[in-house]
């Protein structure tokens, strides 16, 4: 039997001391060193920090597509493996990666043929995940029918279809530009607050960062490790105008303060 | 359409560059036909001539140059006359009922036709039967590659004889089975290459992406890798089956067959009657041309079909 875990208190991701070492030609590349972190649920939590910091590292331990080297990783209370054969998570990746033969409906069935939902409970997950990100009626399209922030959008549905509590999402609006960004960011923060899901977040953006979190995790590099955790003090309600007040000025800033200090410029 | 134009103007270039060669190419033959019916040739005797470069000898006999283009047994033929040739061996005896006669262009060329579809589908079969192993097991892909690509380097002019009398020894009649083998060795080379390539061009983020979803690996297999190696495998086909077609041939020469493209190749050699060589040889070439433009149709049709972008 399990040990008994209580889910009012513990916390969604709780990782202790993480350690991950590439091994390379070149030597040893600590890619996370002592990293020490807990995700409650409902948090969304951005990474950010330069490449090679590990925030994408972090991600995929947590998705069980890597495995630390050290160090103590639970998602759900589960080790990672497990977690991930309950489906505990959906994965958005950078590139939309939609398959070109399938349709963006047959698309987002993907995740629910492959676990085995009956075709009616599919048709209908499908067509809920479309409406939350508006995209109903594009269900019959082909993903080069769609542009870039459609196609990420229907990266997102296929990533909510299985209902997972978890929604991890590494650099997914890094390929498109700032105009598509800004109202992508509108629409998760939107979509989030409705699902109520953990969002585990990677990004280079500081703005993005902080406008998207209720909770930004700076990183920093060789090792890769973090710097500065920072609880945003930001009110649930934000409407992208919240960039020019002086509290979201205030917190870019240290967050800007934490990239600086964790960057040697040798 | 909009390559009509240029492949047109290509093959009016090819067929001026060879009309042009049918002069210094027949002249000798000319000379000598001419010579036994009487009439002056410089210089005299087909043994004195052997020496004279063939352009001095047009320039000196302008009056006989003509006469190369319309030859018998001509050296090269001309286009009008394998033209005729084809015409004579193939339609005109459609018209006069005689489609399956052994004189048939046509009759051959479906015997060449039914054992290249054979080694079409058993090379096909095997290269991707093979490819899928090598892209699933690293033994197989350590083991099995090299010798595939050693197998290509063998001369297939040297192990057709010995696949027909090994085939022969294993109590096959006739010269079907030994010639489909012949040319699936040939087709089945490219179909690998393709669909290892097209097996393993999914992208890592796409291969994470069913590990997150816990897929297995046959899950994997039809999901992703089958459906993105569609487009290479269609590739490979178009060069599968112009490689079958070319090893059924070759599985004809050398093997005493005499029904099919590559005997009528042989026995117009033998026999030194180079029109029937060049219309085989057209025939062949018509043949490949269909063959490769129906995979290039079924291609486009699969592709807009299963949504690729146009």
């Amino acid at each position: 039997m399990s040990p008994a875990v209580s889910p009012a208190t513990s916390p969604v991701v709780s990782a202790q001391n993480l350690d991950l070492t590439f091994q390379t030609n070149d030597g040893p590349v600590h890619a996370l060193s002592g990293v020490t972190l807990d995700i409650e649920k409902g948090d969304f939590v951005s990474f950010i920090g330069p490449s090679g910091c590990g925030k994408t590292t972090f991600l995929r331990c947590v998705a069980a597509l890597e495995k630390p080297t050290a160090g103590s990783l639970t998602v759900n209370g589960l080790p990672p493996d497990d977690a991930r054969r309950a489906r505990a998570y959906g994965y958005v990746f950078q590139q939309a990666g939609l398959y070109p033969w399938r349709t963006i409906g047959r698309n987002v069935k993907l995740p629910l043929e492959i676990m085995g939902y009956p075709a009616a409970e599919r048709a209908e997950r499908t067509r809920k995940v479309l409406e939350l990100v508006d995209l109903s009626g594009f269900e019959n399209k082909y993903p080069w029918q769609l542009s870039g922030g459609m196609q990420q959008r229907a990266s997102i549905a296929r990533a909510l279809a299985f209902d997972a509590a978890i929604l991890l999402m590494d650099e997914p609006f890094g390929a498109l530009d700032e105009i598509v960004r800004d109202h992508l960011n509108e629409q998760l923060r939107t979509l989030w607050a409705k699902t109520e899901k953990t969002i585990g977040f990677v990004t280079h953006s500081i703005p993005e960062a902080v406008y998207l979190s209720t909770k930004i995790v700076v990183m920093s590099p060789r090792p890769g490790r973090i710097t500065d955790v920072i609880e945003s003090p930001l009110p649930a309600e934000r409407p992208l105008n919240i960039r020019d007040t002086n509290e979201f000025l205030a917190i870019a800033q240290r967050v800007r303060e934490g990239l600086r200090a964790g960057h040697s410029y040798e | 359409m909009r390559n009509v134009l240029p492949v047109l103007t290509v093959l009016a270039l090819i067929v001026g560059v060879w009309w042009a060669a049918v002069a210094p190419m027949n002249i000798r033959a000319a000379l000598d036909i001419a010579e036994r019916a009487g009439a002056p040739v410089t210089p005299e005797g087909s043994v004195a001539r052997r020496d004279v470069a063939v352009w001095r000898l047009m320039a000196d006999n302008r009056g006989h140059v003509a006469a190369g283009y319309d030859l018998d047994r001509p050296r090269l033929p001309t286009p009008a006359q394998v033209g005729a040739e084809l015409w004579k061996t193939t339609g005109a005896m459609v018209l006069r009922g005689r489609t399956w006669s052994k004189r048939s262009l046509i009759y051959h060329g479906w015997i060449t036709l039914r054992s290249t579809l054979w080694g079409f589908l058993l090379g096909t079969s095997l290269g991707i039967l093979g490819a899928v192993a090598i892209v699933y097991s690293r033994v197989v892909d350590m083991s099995l590659m090299p010798w595939a690509i050693i197998s290509q380097t063998v001369p297939i002019v040297a192990l057709a004889p010995m696949i027909i009398v090994l085939s022969n020894q294993a109590g096959i009649d006739g010269r079907g089975v030994p010639k489909a083998i012949i040319s699936a060795y040939l087709c089945y080379f490219p179909v690998l290459v393709g669909m290892v390539k097209g097996l393993r061009s999914p992208a890592p983020a796409q291969l994470d992406l069913l590990r997150t979803y816990s897929a297995t690996g046959f899950q994997t297999f039809l999901a992703l890798r089958l459906p993105a190696s569609v487009p290479f495998l269609f590739t490979s086909l178009k060069v599968g089956i112009a490689a079958a077609l070319v090893g059924t041939i070759v599985g004809e020469l050398p093997t005493g067959a005499i029904s099919g493209l590559g005997a009528r190749i042989l026995i117009g050699d033998q026999f030194g009657t180079p029109l029937a060589i060049w219309s085989a040889l057209f025939c062949a070439a018509i043949l490949a041309g269909l063959l490769v433009t129906a995979l290039d149709a079924a291609q486009q049709l699969t592709l807009r079909r299963m949504g690729f972008a146009p």
